[in-house]
């Protein structure tokens, strides 16, 4: 399956729904897109990742670009993901030490909202 | 002797078919269902860094990769014929740098040797559209170490050596069960 993806802005925060496989060939979709939404100036960003069926380290290489981009900004990318066959990559290159990664996108909303009530 | 041989030119919508047809030859092989992911993402991952390295040294020569099971253990080989590739190996991956590879023959680059079943090429596939303009502090894929250190998360054994003009990445998986 191809690559599908769409956003949307919920609190604040703009979601990122992303369906299908990331790889090398894809990938730089994604990248363009997160790329686009840093331009105009969305620093909040949450990657839903539940329909993705496959990621490798050349989409971990995005999503890693992104966050360091958001990071730019003082802002933030979490993602959504449950699926072992996805979190598994992660826990093979230590990234979910880098990563907020949630349940649900409610969820990492509400975790992002409580992360910024905090006092610095 | 090779159950399987794919060629393909370096463009990186194929990769997706060297992944698909390696699931493919792995379950009809018999790996357990619950390694298949496991073998996809390293095939994938071998494939990824072999593309990279063509697209930067040798555009028009083909990847291969051959997929062998003898019963005991089922075996990927990717190789490579970018002159260097080895060598731009970074060091402290835990990948040892082993002789050739059993399984991977030793011309190199040239395609299609005797045992292959069969052969994909598609040497005149369009190139992928153009993408963002690149900004050279964020590259798109993470160092070449990472995907090695998932593909040595991945596999049971991992072997790196020299082949033909290029590199072969050996991939092995001994047990009939994921270690996840």
């Amino acid at each position: 399956m191809d690559l599908k993806l769409s956003n949307s802005n919920k609190d604040g925060i703009e979601i990122v729904d992303v369906e299908g496989e990331i790889d090398v060939y894809t990938a730089p979709r994604l990248r363009e897109l997160l790329i686009e939404l840093v331009n105009k100036k969305n620093y909040q960003l949450v990657v839903n990742m539940e329909k993705v069926e496959f990621l490798d380290s050349t989409g971990l290489g995005v999503l890693v670009g992104g966050l360091k981009r958001v990071r730019a900004h003082d802002g933030s990318l979490d993602l959504v993901c449950t699926q072992e066959r996805i979190l598994k990559i992660f826990r093979i290159t230590g990234l979910t030490k880098v990563f907020g990664i949630h349940e649900s996108v409610d969820q990492a909303i509400a975790a992002r909202k409580a992360e910024k009530r905090l006092p610095a | 002797m090779a159950t399987v041989e794919v060629t393909f030119t370096p463009l990186p919508v194929h990769v997706r078919t060297a992944r698909l047809v390696a699931t493919a030859v792995a379950r009809r092989s018999g790996v357990a269902e619950s390694l298949l992911d496991e073998v996809r993402l390293a095939v994938g991952e071998a494939c990824s860094r072999a593309v990279e390295a063509h697209q930067r040294h040798c555009p028009t020569e083909p990847i291969r990769v051959s997929l062998t099971d003898d019963g005991e253990q089922f075996q990927v080989v990717v190789t490579d014929a970018a002159p260097g590739s080895e060598r731009d190996l970074p060091a402290g991956t835990g990948l040892m740098a082993h002789g050739r590879p059993a399984g991977a023959r030793a011309e190199g680059g040239n395609g299609h040797g005797p045992g292959a079943d069969l052969v994909f090429s598609e040497e005149s596939a369009a190139p992928r559209e153009s993408t963002a303009p690149q900004e050279s502090a964020v590259p798109l894929r993470l160092p070449d170490d990472v995907g090695l250190a998932v593909i040595a998360g991945l596999a049971d054994d991992v072997r790196i050596g020299p082949a033909g003009p290029g590199t072969s990445v050996t991939m092995i998986w001994k047990r009939r069960t994921a270690s996840y």
